[in-house]
């Protein structure tokens, strides 16, 4: 199983101080597939993908992206990083920089492409993204759904394998939740490895090759969509699902 | 909403000129009776000042029409009932307040220093100047071409720096103290917040050390106590010895400075940067510092006009700067009691170039907000 993982999470423990965070996470992910988490907030899900980039640090167990171990070797924390996207909440644009600039800046100089080329691949992912007319503007001249559509097209122009989102959606006006969503609809059709922290229980049902659900540091169930949201085995998601679901 | 075209106009009142006066100036009676007596005390206090500091006061000649050389021609000696200032005394002693003791016939270098010193500024203070790339060369090497022409060498006489003086000592300390206590402060301000615990306490221990004792006190230590700490026979310069104190003075408050900004920056920054892949350094380059400066730019201006006005200490070791410069001129018997007009001078030069620095971080504030809407707001 581990051969074909490009992510595998193996007993994998976080405290927060005395809080245990994560307890004995196993998770393993394949190339191409598509996973969500779910949970209840305070369960962990943030911090799993977190650690998966090293954001966090984990304390027990082991790690493996793309067969690189996430240890305190920092050359491969960065070359973990090189590969793996992420996507904010908060989206953490760079306020100082233009939306172009905010693209362009880690392919210069994380990845030494000269300035032309980075220049046409960030209006390439703005296009992508769907708001190539918005190239020139700043962070804070932009729509929340707009500034998060930028902070996809930067992580994508890394030219990742793996792409994390940690609730990208959760701090936008609900007029703004289709227009992200729909860029990581094409994002997933398009073949990308990844792992999505969200609520937007639509969209799992339309993308998710597997469902998570995590509560209070564990993974309590992993199913597909169909037998997660249609006949779930454990009564805490049977609860969330409810609650979630009648909003 | 057919009928809504018309665009409601605020009233009248409330805008323009008059809505200004109203509104700050006469909004209610005790309002109105306070400008009036501002207005009373301005009508007293300008003719007065411009009275004493231009119309009646003597610039080279006195009333008689005698070029004036020493106190006793000023009008207002010769004369209590007329005449204000005598400048005459900074017209005649204008030299040494501009370059203090430096040789006569080496005083061009000087002059090209000063005239080079704006066109090193220029490309740092507008980043739209056209061909700024070539002028930042030259901002570069200009402290190694100052040093040469300023100290001597490389085919230059030597001036040593105890014939330096006034103006010229001023602009040094302040200038240099500004420039290098900046990169230094940023360095020590990442350091203190640094992860690793040694670097750290470094850190701490150096800033709160110097920030702990007086500037006084750090002038007197680099004049009688560094010398011991040097090898025998390498004996350093007088204004090198201040030059450092000033330095390490004004990085410990340039750190303190940066760090407020450092600590505005959202965790957000740090962890968009580290999951593009960026190391430590380019991190901190690229994405926090830019913003960090961009905060803290009132600050950094503050510490840096109370430095500029802190060079004034260094009269207490010895060196004559520009304030220091107008007490020697006040101890000449030929020029007692003038105190007002060289103080009015000193005070004048001093302000100009602080001003000048107030307004310029105002401009920068408001070139750098345009577009930009940092974090929360």
């Amino acid at each position: 199983m581990s051969e074909k993982s490009i992510i595998s999470l193996k007993n994998v423990n976080k405290w927060f101080g005395d809080f245990h965070v994560l307890q004995d996470v196993n998770l393993e992910v394949k190339k191409k597939e598509r996973i969500v988490v779910c949970g209840p907030s305070g369960s962990g899900k943030s911090t799993m993908i977190r650690c998966i980039n090293r954001l966090e640090e984990h304390q027990e167990g082991s790690i493996i992206v793309d067969g690189i171990e996430l240890t305190g070797n920092l050359k491969n924390i960065d070359n973990v990083r090189k590969e793996v996207g992420m996507v904010f909440q908060q989206f953490n644009l760079f306020p100082h920089l233009s939306v172009k600039e905010n693209i362009t800046l880690a392919p210069i100089w994380v990845k030494k492409m000269p300035k032309a080329e980075a220049e046409e691949l960030a209006m390439r992912q703005l296009e992508i993204v769907k708001i190539p007319e918005q190239a020139n503007k700043y962070p804070g001249q932009l729509s929340g759904g707009q500034q998060q559509r930028v902070a996809i097209a930067r992580s994508l122009a890394m030219n990742p394998n793996i792409m994390l989102f940690d609730e990208p959606t959760s701090a936008l006006d609900p007029e703004m939740i289709k227009e992200v969503l729909d860029v990581m609809v094409d994002l997933a059709n398009g073949g990308m490895t990844m792992i999505v922290v969200t609520h937007e229980m639509g969209f799992a049902k339309t993308v998710a090759d597997r469902m998570v659900f995590m509560d209070e540091g564990k993974i309590v169930e992993e199913a597909s969509p169909d037998k997660f949201f249609n006949n779930p085995e454990s009564d805490r998601t049977k609860l969330f699902l409810s609650q979630i679901l009648h909003q | 909403m057919n009928e809504m075209n018309e665009v409601r106009k605020p009233p009248v009142a409330t805008t323009g000129i008059i809505g200004w006066l109203r509104i700050n100036l006469f909004f209610n009676w005790t309002n109105s009776l306070i400008t009036l007596f501002v207005i009373y005390c301005l009508y007293q206090f300008i003719p007065w000042i411009l009275d004493w500091t231009i119309f009646s006061a003597d610039f080279k000649y006195n009333y008689l029409g005698e070029q004036i050389t020493n106190q006793e021609m000023c009008s207002r000696n010769l004369d209590p009932e007329n005449g204000g200032a005598c400048w005459a005394v900074i017209y005649v002693r204008f030299y040494q307040f501009i370059y203090g003791f430096y040789p006569r016939v080496e005083v061009w270098r000087v002059n090209l220093a000063y005239v080079m010193l704006a066109f090193a500024l220029l490309p740092l203070l507008y980043a739209k100047l056209p061909y700024r790339k070539y002028f930042l060369y030259f901002t570069y090497i200009f402290p190694v071409i100052a040093y040469f022409l300023l100290n001597g060498g490389l085919g230059f006489t030597e001036v040593s720096t105890n014939k330096w003086g006034g103006l010229l000592v001023t602009l040094v300390l302040g200038c240099t103290g500004i420039a290098l206590a900046f990169p230094i402060g940023i360095m020590l301000a990442l350091g203190r917040r640094s992860k690793l615990p040694v670097i750290s306490m470094m850190c701490t221990l150096f800033i709160e050390f110097i920030r702990g004792v007086p500037l006084i006190t750090l002038l007197f230590f680099g004049m009688v106590m560094l010398p011991l700490f040097l090898p025998e026979g390498i004996d350093m310069d007088g204004l090198v010895r201040v030059l450092v104190a000033v330095t390490l003075f004004q990085s410990a408050y340039m750190a303190e400075v940066i760090r407020g900004g450092l600590q505005a920056i959202p965790p957000g920054q740090y962890e968009a940067a580290k999951s593009l892949g960026m190391s430590y350094w380019r991190m901190n380059l690229l994405i926090i510092l830019p913003q960090a400066i961009r905060i803290s730019i009132p600050p950094i201006v503050n510490t840096s006009i109370g430095l500029f006005k802190d060079t004034t200490l260094v009269i207490i070791v010895g060196i004559l700067d520009l304030l220091g410069i107008g007490r020697g001129t006040l101890a000449d018997t030929n020029w007692l009691g003038l105190s007002y007009e060289i103080y009015f001078f000193v005070s004048l030069v001093f302000f100009i170039f602080t001003f000048g620095m107030s307004r310029y971080s105002l401009y920068l504030e408001k070139k750098l907000k345009t577009g930009i809407n940092m974090g929360a707001d």
